[in-house]
């Protein structure tokens, strides 16, 4: 399957981006295909390499996929990653997109999580319905 | 799968480096990475934690100019070869647009070639892709071994064991020095940009 994204659609995914993720503290936000496409980003990415980070994000998700099936599960949801200062976290949008949101430590995961969940059911629509 | 973003006029596709393990892939790219300005060239990812070997893949990002006013994206990556590795070699091979199969000319590894033919062809199908219909290019790697009192294998006999039925574009290759690695590149580009033209035309 391949995507078409018009300028309209790209507008339609940056808006709800930044409105619900961005100015809620996250500081960089990423849509990548499962592929390991790079779709949007935006935020602050300084001295972030967002396409490797796109390609290792779908190369992780694929491979924590493995993971879920070893103990009966078809896929994870999400995925978390903590680290020192900055935390990424990752989640499932259809089957085949994954957003990939940065934050530090003075945001909470649980606000990001309930973002993240608003904004994945806007996105489905946008990409073309669950598949 | 290809991306095509019409806000930017860009079009992103995925080529697989894919062959038997120790042939090359891994080399192809550092070679095109070390070749290759920063304005073509993004940062090379190699997730090789196997003494040389890959044991995830590699990435090469690179920006290949205009085509009718679109700005064309290739992502490369590499497989590890390794037989056992079958399942990160689906997981790199998904949503792939073009091929190039790195075939070693030594001979003690003519079995292996056309194993790790035969598995992409496998891997594909589980894909419900048919290795004839996507973008494939063959290289024999290590020509320049030729003349040394190492055995390798004729060309004629490598495209009898791999190419009789493709019929694909192939290219001698020496990824170490480079023979051959430029050429391997643009034909593949060339093909895999074609494809996937042609597939958003039909849409």
């Amino acid at each position: 399957m391949d995507l078409v994204l018009s300028k309209e659609a790209i507008d339609n995914i940056i808006n709800v981006l930044d409105e619900d993720l961005l100015r809620a503290g996250a500081d960089c936000v990423l849509l990548v295909d499962r592929s390991g496409n790079l779709i949007v980003n935006r935020g602050d990415p300084a001295n972030l390499d967002v396409v490797a980070l796109a390609a290792l994000s779908a190369a992780n998700f694929g491979a924590t996929a493995e993971i879920a099936k070893l103990i009966g599960e078809d896929d994870f949801a999400l995925l978390f990653h903590k680290g020192k200062n900055e935390n990424i976290h990752f989640t499932k949008v259809g089957k085949g997109f994954i957003l990939i949101t940065l934050f530090g430590k003075e945001v909470s995961l649980g606000l990001i999580r309930l973002n993240t969940a608003k904004v994945t059911e806007t996105l489905i629509p946008i990409l073309g319905g669950e598949q | 799968m290809s991306f095509i973003d019409l806000s930017k006029n860009e079009v992103q596709c995925k080529v697989v480096y894919y062959g038997p393990g120790r042939g090359g892939k891994t080399t192809n790219l550092l070679y095109l990475h070390q070749a290759m300005t920063d304005s073509v060239r993004g940062k090379m990812v190699t997730i090789d934690t196997k003494g040389d070997r890959t044991l995830f893949f590699d990435f090469l990002p690179l920006a290949l100019g205009k085509i009718q006013g679109l700005s064309i994206k290739i992502q490369l990556y590499t497989v590890p070869g390794q037989v056992m590795y079958n399942a990160t070699r689906k997981l790199v091979l998904k949503g792939v647009d073009g091929i190039v199969f790195v075939a070693d000319s030594l001979k003690v590894q003519k079995e292996k070639n056309i194993e790790s033919l035969a598995n992409l062809r496998q891997n594909l199908a589980e894909d419900n892709l048919d290795m004839k219909d996507i973008p494939l290019v063959l290289q024999f790697n290590k020509r320049d071994l030729g003349g040394s009192n190492i055995p390798i294998l004729t060309v004629e006999e490598m495209q009898e064991d791999l190419n009789s039925e493709l019929q694909v574009p192939w290219f001698s290759g020496s990824a170490l020095k480079g023979d051959g690695v430029f050429e391997t590149l643009r034909e593949i580009s060339k093909r895999t940009v074609k494809y996937v033209s042609r597939k958003l035309l039909s849409r």
